[in-house]
């Protein structure tokens, strides 16, 4: 270990320049090493710290890795069915319009089982954000095949690796809802590396200000890596993603809206 | 000041909707399917956004509409959901999760025949369905049998309150005779929309409470155990304390019928055929099903020769009638299926070749 000295005169509040967001609560997250899940939670609770929408917001976390968001965001949460996030959002949303509710979901939640409520909430144009974590893998049940694998890609039930003659096509959600009238902003994102990270955080940042102004439905996909399910080391993942995911899944904005009124 | 009641002319369906704005409900999530469809239609037409401010919605399948029901009911409100037997079905996810979150709700099912598609003419074929679970997991819904127009109407109002004093889900079973038939009904008049936020619901985490949590999820078996056992308790106490029936000529009763909903209606005119023909039969009228009138029905078997359950099913609550009768008299059951509704004569003869005898 090297000794610094006078460590104890540099740790100073006037010299911090970046600390754990205390709508982060203290619990131990339950992500593997490297995954994007926890920069993912970080940038919503940075922003619903630097928003003011603690009291506010309404989180409806949903079953796959993510199920235990409710632990980790110091907010009020509903768990939801798999796939039924939008439907239980939509009723929030209804009931408590003048409330920031969100709901964040994996591939197979969103994509799979999920898809009706996905595309239905978009259609109505519901006041929500949704925030779609892309992975291409089933994480919480140990590295099956989601919707949205990539052709030839292996997993544990694609074993051979995806043959869409017989398995389908990787689905393209994201795009399918830009063309929803009732989507306003649809967005593709990735949290791998610093730039990208300001990036989403802005992304979600804009979507919060839309919901402020009713104007529809607003998804935000995240690309995202799965070292355990992938069997890769984090930073394998990252280049494999960049590699494979990106190309099928361009990173950018599917759908923007004209820019927002100056306050 | 008392109000006066409003008398009109409906549908039970229509009946359900009109008690359902004037209980101040807050939402209303469906899917159309027959023979239940009025009640969305007639909320629709109503249009209570622009009164109560109630939330009325189409959603696009019977399993969204189940979970909006969840998403309400875990902000605190009074929603509800209505769909007919093959629409319940796929709600189950739904309740079972909304029965694990210990949310209240009312979900009115108008039965038809089954299974699978089955028929739009009315069954009692769904007992079993709605009084052990229906979905997965150690539940209980509380379960009320209207057997009137009128019943359909003040059953809302009185789901709401045992749905709120529980936390529990609360379902209506009825079939697609009272749903569909017209008869007089007397409607409450116009409450408020309640403001009172219950301290479990998700509503924004302001800074004087901690932040609440809706799930069903526990992986710590320990604590699991404890919450089925907390739920045990609830049902339990729901069982000691929330019995309804009626009895319908049972002081002297040497035979009695069991029967709830449509076939207590035909039941009763069953009671009066007999009697006119010298044997003493009483009718018993489970209001609630779950909790089922055990004790009653037990403390009966002491008095009568032979109980008839009579329901438009195979036979489905007869299983609860022996259960609570536990070999002390014969029990038989007798139904009509696929969407027939049994008429008094049949159930006379029933009764007389099963229990009677000739």
């Amino acid at each position: 270990m090297v000794e610094f000295s006078g460590i104890k005169e540099i740790i100073k509040p006037e010299n911090l320049v970046y600390k754990k967001t205390n709508i982060m609560t203290e619990n131990t997250l339950s992500y593997c090493p490297g995954c994007g899940h926890g920069t993912a939670h970080r940038i919503i609770a940075e922003i619903i710290g630097e928003e003011g929408l603690q009291s506010e917001a309404i989180g409806v976390s949903p079953v796959g890795c993510s199920v235990f968001m409710y632990n980790y965001i110091d907010i009020d949460w509903q768990e939801a069915a798999h796939g039924r996030a939008p439907a239980v959002a939509t009723a929030i949303k209804r009931l408590l319009p003048g409330k920031f509710v969100f709901t964040y979901q994996g591939d197979g939640d969103l994509a799979a089982i999920g898809t009706a409520e996905t595309i239905h909430a978009c259609n109505r144009g519901e006041n929500i954000l949704i925030i779609f974590i892309n992975n291409g893998i089933y994480g919480m049940t140990g590295g099956q095949m989601a919707p949205t694998t990539l052709p030839g890609m292996k997993s544990s039930t694609s074993p051979y690796g995806r043959d869409v003659k017989t398995m389908g096509f990787p689905l393209k959600i994201t795009d399918i809802v830009a063309t929803l009238p009732g989507s306003y902003y649809v967005t593709r994102q990735s949290v791998h590396t610093a730039a990208n990270v300001k990036k989403t955080k802005k992304a979600i940042r804009k979507a919060v200000q839309y919901q402020k102004l009713n104007k529809g439905t607003c998804l935000v996909e995240i690309v995202s890596n799965c070292p355990s399910g992938w069997k890769m080391t984090p930073v394998q993942s990252n280049k494999w993603m960049e590699e494979n995911m990106f190309p099928y899944y361009p990173l950018g904005d599917l759908k923007t809206p004209e820019e927002l009124p100056t306050k | 000041m008392v109000m006066e009641k409003e008398l009109r002319l409906m549908k039970g369906n229509e009946a359900v909707a009109e008690a359902a704005i004037r209980a101040g409900v807050d939402g209303y999530f469906g899917y159309p399917i027959t023979p239940q469809t009025e009640i969305i239609e007639y909320l629709m037409e109503a249009n209570p956004s622009k009164t109560t401010g109630m939330v009325v919605l189409q959603a696009e399948s019977e399993i969204a509409a189940i979970n909006m029901v969840y998403g309400g009911a875990a902000c605190g409100k009074k929603v509800m959901t209505s769909s007919s037997s093959p629409g319940i079905s796929l709600k189950q996810e739904g309740i079972t999760y909304i029965a694990g979150a210990e949310l209240p709700c009312l979900i009115v099912n108008v039965v038809r025949g089954g299974p699978g598609l089955g028929t739009i003419q009315p069954a009692q074929s769904d007992y079993f369905q709605a009084t052990k679970g229906g979905g997965h997991g150690d539940y209980h819904l509380i379960v009320l049998a209207p057997a009137s127009v009128q019943e359909m109407a003040d059953f809302v109002d009185l789901s709401f309150e045992l749905a709120f004093k529980y936390r529990n889900p609360v379902m209506m079973l009825s079939d697609g005779a009272i749903g569909q038939m017209m008869e007089k009904v007397y409607l409450s008049p116009q409450k408020e929309r309640s403001k009172i936020v219950p301290d479990w619901a998700t509503t924004g985490k302001p800074a004087t409470r901690e932040r609440n949590i809706i799930t069903s999820l526990d992986l710590d078996p320990d604590r699991q155990e404890m919450f089925n056992r907390k739920l045990v308790a609830k049902y339990n106490e729901i069982r000691e304390k929330e019995v309804r029936f009626e009895e319908f000529q049972c002081e002297d009763a040497e035979y009695l019928l069991v029967a709830y909903g449509t076939s207590a209606r035909v039941c009763q005119k069953s009671v009066q055929i007999a009697r006119e023909q010298g044997i003493k039969v009483g009718l018993l009228r489970p209001i609630t099903l779950f909790p089922f009138p055990t004790k009653r029905i037990s403390n009966l078997a002491a008095k009568v020769k032979g109980m008839l359950s009579v329901e438009m099913s195979a036979g489905q609550m007869v299983e609860d009638v022996l259960l609570s009768v536990n070999g002390k008299v014969p029990v038989y059951h007798f139904g009509r299926m696929g969407g027939i509704v049994t008429t008094p004569e049949e159930v006379v003869e029933s009764l007389k070749s099963k229990l009677i005898g000739g």
